[in-house]
Order: C-alpha cells, then structure tokens, then sequence
C-alpha cells in the first residue's frame, strides 16, 4: 500500500505543481485587475461605469467552463480579435477575466464602506484624490475586505479543477487519470488531501493577515 | 479688538448662495474675518452654519458670490451669474491655508496618533520624516497628549480623538482654523477639555471659525459671534454686545431657547 502511494505521489505531485500555477498566476493578476474594474464602476463617467457593470454581470453570469470553452475554441473564429491561444494560457486568460469580475465587487464594497468623513480629512490636509485612495481609503479596504477575499481565493484552489476540459493534467485529472488506470480510488484521497493542504494553508495565511490588521479598530 | 492687531483680511465671503436640489440652504452670506478673529457661529440646527464653513474650504461648491481668501479669489461670481472656481492647483493651494476639525473627528483608524499628525506634511509638503517628528511631538504636548503617540485612534476617548485632530490640523500650518461642531459628538464632560484647547489656540492669536452650540464658549472666547437662521445671517456682533442685547428677535428667541 505504502508504495503505491509513493508510486503516484510522483504524478500527482506534478498535477499539483498546474494547479498551482494556474491559482497564483490567476491571483496574481486578477487582484490589481479586480481592483481597477471597481474603480472604473466607482467612477462618475456613466459610460465607463456602466461598462465595467455589463462586464461583471457577463463573468459572473456565465459558467467559467462556458468562458474557458469559449476562449479556447471560439475565440479563434472571432472576427478582428480572433486569436488562437495555447491551453494554458486559454484557461489563465479565463480565470483572470472571471475572478476579476468577483474580485471588483468585492473591493467596490470595501471601497463604498470608508466613511465619507476620510475623504474629506484628506481632502482637507491636502491630499490629492490619488493619494487618499492609495495611502487612507485602500489601506482599510483591504482590512475590511479579507475575510471574502478568503473566501474567493480558497473556491479558485478548487475551481483550477475546471481546467480538465482543456485536456490539461491538473491535479484531479491526474488522480482520475490514476483511478481509471489501477481500478483504485484511493488517487483520489490523496488528491483530496493535497487540496485540504493547499486550503489549510490559506487559511494560516489570511488569519495571520487579519490578526496583523487587528492592531486598530474602525 | 486691541489696537495692535493688524487688519489683515483673512476671509472674505460676499453674497455666498447655496442650494441642495430645490432647498436653499445659504440665501446670501456675507462675511469679513481679520487676522486673529475668533468667530463664533451659533444658530438652529439646518440654518446653514456648517454648510458655510464647508464651503470656504472647497467641501461644497457655491452656486454664487465670491470668496477671497487672504487676498487670493477662490470663486467669484459674474455679473451673468455664472460662479467660476479657480483652476484646481490654485483652489488646493488657497484651500491649504485653512485646517478643518470635524465634529466626527475624522482620523485616520489605521494610523497611530503620530501617524495621523505626520501623514499630510510628509506625503502632500514632503517633509522629512525625521524633521517633522520632533514638530509634532510638541503639538502633541500642546495637546496634552504626548503619551498617546504610539496608540492608535479606537484606544482614545472622544475628547482625546478631537485634540488630536486638532493637532494633526496644526502639523500643516494653516493660517486659519475652521471648527465645525467640534464638540457635539461629545459626552458633555469631555467637551471642556477641547474647548480647552481652542481657547489656548485663541489666546495664541490664531484666527478661527468655529461653528458650535456651546453658548458659553462663544460668548468667553470669540472676538465676534455670528447667529445664523434659516441661510442668512441674522446679526454679527462682539459676543458681549449680541448676548446682552440682541437687537433681532430671532436672536432673543434663540438665546432665550439656549441659554
């Protein structure tokens, strides 16, 4: 038993190592991507805002696997922008535009819950608009915002999982690749316990952050 | 006023008109402050007061008259009607001559109280850290409150938070302090500590507007007490003229009413 499991630890581990970097380049990118969109839809250019509405009710009002089947086999027949990407890049771009479009309402609340009374103090002292957003308002939107972004970033640990419809070994494919091959389901335990793992440690790490944040109260 | 005073015009608010929607909520203010007034303005909740203050510093935009602020036009109004601000640089420039003290405080959670204090002159001034800090401390011991510097904002009493705003007000040097109801948010025995406060800025000749329901404070401490109802002012007099012998009747019914 014990190596069995040391005999698919191997290609597990390198199923784990895509899911990875599918979730930090997602991460990654989608966070300044997020925060920008809730600007724009925070903005006073109707225009502007509305369009940053319309593209948030699209990402969140489509499956992501619709999104990620799109990108990679439509895209390329679109009109003017048609490009055909590679698998890996077909799902970064997909998650990113997903995760943006949950990561901007998430920072638009944040943003919307400072007092109106921080914006004038600054104002008052002298501080541009830019500068109170980036040194006054975003500090303590990042405080309040924590514990959804938590939660978001833990469902993209496991929504990396939708990647097998692009044919790509992530870390569940693998496993079910495993169980069909050996007539075992015990690939799939220890897939379970890698995505346990990568949770926990999450989790460690946005407690941590939320007790640094604890040293002021609103 | 003592002789030595110098004439300087500090403030000078003409015909200043204000509308929220279809309410008219300033119907032509007029207003001179000199270098080292204290001004008192007192009046009925919604008469307009606070509106007033916020809009000499650019919170509100008028909707007409003409403000000047130690000499230099912040807004001015055209025979057409049509109410021009200076460009943007010129409007953060005038508007950086006058501190604000809010009645909500408004400091900053996330900052301890040095950091409240240092924030503006190291980030807008681009002061040195080093060079400010010694500064501050000795606002903070004007304050009272030295030994608060490392606590953050949530860790102070309400009258604690108003001195530091105040403080943090006076780390830009303002050569104007604009109070608006700075003790209103209260519990009635820590207002004396801020009116303390204000009163030493008083007695160091700075020149302040300080909007407030502390009848006695405007009457000690204020070289001119303004009441104000309903978006206009009613009467503009040395306190001990306007509170002894108010010509207007709506000034004798609210002094009656307050005191």
């Amino acid at each position: 038993m014990m190596e069995y499991l040391l005999l698919i630890l191997g290609p597990l581990l390198s199923g784990a190592v895509v899911t990875l970097k599918v979730f930090f380049i997602t991460l990654v990118l989608a966070l300044p991507l997020g925060l920008m969109l809730a600007m724009v839809r925070l903005s006073r250019y109707r225009a502007a805002s509305g369009i940053a509405n319309g593209y948030i009710w699209l990402m969140r009002g489509t499956p992501l696997m619709l999104q990620m089947l799109f990108i990679y086999f439509a895209l390329p027949f679109v009109p003017v922008i048609g490009i055909r990407l590679p698998d890996f890049p077909a799902a970064i771009v997909a998650f990113v535009l997903n995760y943006a479009a949950y990561f901007a309402e998430i920072f638009r609340g944040g943003i919307q819950s400072i007092d109106r009374g921080q914006y004038e103090a600054a104002k008052v002292l002298g501080l541009t608009y830019g500068q109170t957003m980036r040194r006054i308002v975003l500090p303590q939107v990042v405080k309040r915002i924590l514990p959804p972004i938590s939660n978001e970033t833990i469902t993209l640990v496991k929504d990396t999982s939708l990647i097998y419809v692009l044919a790509m070994n992530d870390l569940l494919r693998t496993a079910r690749g495993i169980v069909q091959r050996d007539f075992t389901t015990s690939p799939f335990l220890v897939a379970a316990v890698f995505y346990l793992v990568m949770t926990l440690v999450l989790t460690v790490v946005f407690q941590r952050m939320e007790k640094r944040y604890a040293v002021y109260d609103d | 006023m003592p002789f030595t005073m110098t004439d300087q015009l500090m403030i000078t608010a003409r015909d200043i008109r204000k509308r929220f929607g279809t309410l008219e909520v300033l119907k032509g203010i007029s207003l001179e402050v000199k270098k080292g007034d204290v001004i008192a303005i007192i009046g009925p909740s919604g008469s307009g007061k606070s509106t007033f203050l916020r809009c000499l510093n650019h919170l509100e935009t008028i909707d007409g008259g003409n403000i000047e602020i130690e000499g230099e036009t912040l807004v001015s109004t055209e025979a057409s009607g049509a109410c021009r601000y200076a460009p943007d640089a010129t409007v953060q420039r005038i508007c950086r001559k006058m501190g604000m003290v809010f009645q909500q405080f408004n400091l900053f959670p996330h900052l301890t109280v040095m950091q409240n204090l240092i924030e503006a002159p190291v980030v807008v001034k681009g002061m040195n850290r080093d060079a400010i800090i010694p500064k501050a401390e000795a606002l903070l011991r004007k304050v009272g409150l030295l030994e608060k510097r490392d606590s953050y904002p949530s860790r102070l009493s309400g009258g604690q938070k108003q001195r530091v705003a105040i403080a943090r007000a006076l780390a830009m040097e303002p050569d104007i302090l604009l109070f608006d109801e700075p003790t209103s948010a209260l519990d009635p025995e820590l207002t004396g500590e801020v009116l303390r406060t204000i009163r030493q800025l008083a007695e160091e000749r700075m020149t302040m507007l300080v909007v407030t329901h502390e009848m006695a404070f405007a009457r000690e401490v204020s070289t001119q007490t303004v009441f104000m109802d309903d978006g206009e002012i009613v009467e503009a007099r040395p306190p001990a003229e306007l509170f002894a012998h108010p010509e207007q009747q709506r000034t004798r019914a609210f002094l009656e009413h307050m005191l």
